[in-house]
């Protein structure tokens, strides 16, 4: 359980960082370690060189605006959760941190690090592909945006390059008339869930004619890469049968495959009717925002 | 082939400790090894138990799943920080210690200071918990003598104390 050897630097500069990567084809990025550090002591990783980026500057930073929530690299869980601005302007990234690990792992896990770790039992990168966020990487060639439908490619794997680092993650915001919720089932809270639903509503039209133009679910721990189903138009009751078509729950020491498609049924429509009350409540005038 | 050693000053309980480790030595080892600080207990050494739970410029985290040389920058709390100075050698319990010790929520003891450093932080964010919100707070830490119920009461006990003095 002790980490095989490796070699560590920590750059003082983001070029610094980048430079050290292209240099070391066999080095990892090291943020909050919460993912990464485990790994290497039980040796399922063992990278020839850390890149530890906590002593770069400028990337612990959770930016609001009316477009959504910005968050750099080194934002640690509990200080995106603990934003007041960001849960306003994107209820879901408190709803979904609020499952992630312990307090005492979210005090030191990054959410970037948790998105681009890309475990589709993870709450983040289920919730960035429901709202059509993306993440920004920095490498050799400079820095480019990678949309959150391009990021997840394969079971742990994501599309940033082993020469880039992840320096931010966007999260759009919630949009006028629109609800969001997130459950999840785990054996004992903090761990990681049996199966976990985060779902998007969308109302349009003028009360009493409102009505959904948008519904969809982003699932984690019942699929190899975080999944996104679209059931507008799919009555409620039917819509955790029709994401089961695009989901994969597998057995494991914890849950069967049969137990975790029943959990798919019961947490979508639980999340469906939570964000559709949510959608309604944001559209009446003093409302619950 | 040698292992590269770092020399860094990890600030511990208000010391400074310098260190010369290999970038893989985890905080928790160089805790006990380096800094001879063995209060800080090792259990699965994959960030489930929460034993080796340390206080990193005040919030809990894992030691067993921080390098030592990530920790240069921080100031860090072992349970050997929770004892009060009243002057003595020893020093007096702290109140978490002291409810833990009052209410039973110990009995093997391996997994104690990483509750305390948990509780410590716990309370000081949220000084008047429901037992609900105690149970809450030491949810990430795992207890296999006590089945939880005098370390909750413990919980709801160091609140008293802290409040009371």
């Amino acid at each position: 359980m002790k980490p095989a050897p490796f070699a560590y630097r920590r750059p003082a500069s983001l070029t610094d960082a980048v430079d050290l990567l292209a240099r070391s084809p066999g080095a990892k990025v090291l943020a909050g370690g919460q993912s990464l550090v485990p790994l290497l002591a039980m040796r399922l990783a063992a990278p020839e060189m850390l890149v530890d980026i906590n002593a770069l500057p400028d990337l612990d930073h959770v930016r609001c605006s009316a477009d959504g929530v910005r968050v750099g690299a080194l934002a640690r869980h509990a200080a995106v959760l603990a934003s007041v601005e960001a849960r306003a302007v994107q209820p879901l990234l408190a709803l979904a941190l609020a499952n992630v690990a312990h307090a005492t792992i979210r005090n030191r896990g990054t959410s970037v690090g948790s998105l681009v770790h890309a475990d589709a039992a993870a709450e983040l990168p289920a919730v960035l592909r429901l709202l059509g966020g993306s993440v920004d990487v920095v490498g050799p060639g400079g820095r480019r945006t990678i949309p959150v439908d391009d990021l997840y490619v394969g079971p742990l794997e994501s599309s940033v390059r082993p020469d880039e680092i992840a320096v931010e993650a966007f999260f759009p915001a919630l949009a006028a008339g629109a609800g969001v919720a997130f459950a999840e089932i785990a054996r004992r809270h903090g761990d990681y869930a049996m199966c976990g639903v985060a779902a998007l509503v969308r109302l349009g039209g003028d009360a009493p004619d409102e009505r959904v133009v948008e519904a969809r679910l982003g699932y984690l721990s019942v699929c190899d890469v975080p999944t996104v189903v679209d059931v507008t138009g799919v009555a409620v009751e039917d819509a955790g049968d029709v994401a089961l078509r695009s989901l994969d729950p597998a057995d494991d020491i914890h849950g069967t495959a049969h137990y975790r498609s029943q959990l798919v049924r019961v947490l979508t429509e639980r999340v469906l009717r939570a964000a559709h009350d949510g959608a309604r409540a944001r559209r009446t005038p003093g409302g619950d925002r | 082939m040698s292992e590269e050693l770092h020399d860094v000053v990890l600030h511990v309980n208000g010391a400074a400790h310098a260190v010369s480790v290999p970038g893989r030595r985890l905080l928790s080892d160089a805790l006990r090894q380096d800094c001879g600080l063995t209060g800080t207990h090792v259990g699965c050494e994959h960030g489930v138990c929460g034993a080796c739970t340390v206080l990193v410029d005040g919030a809990p985290v894992r030691s067993c799943l921080m390098l030592a040389v990530s920790g240069v920058d921080a100031e860090i709390t072992t349970i050997e920080g929770l004892t009060e100075d009243d002057g003595t050698e020893e020093g007096r319990l702290g109140p978490v210690q002291q409810a833990f010790m009052d209410c039973h929520g110990l009995q093997c003891g391996f997994c104690t200071p990483g509750f305390l450093t948990t509780v410590t932080a716990g309370l000081r964010d949220n000084p008047d918990p429901t037992r609900e919100e105690a149970r809450e707070m030491i949810a990430g830490n795992l207890c296999r003598c006590t089945g939880y119920q005098n370390i909750v009461a413990s919980v709801l006990r160091a609140a008293e104390l802290a409040r009371d003095s």
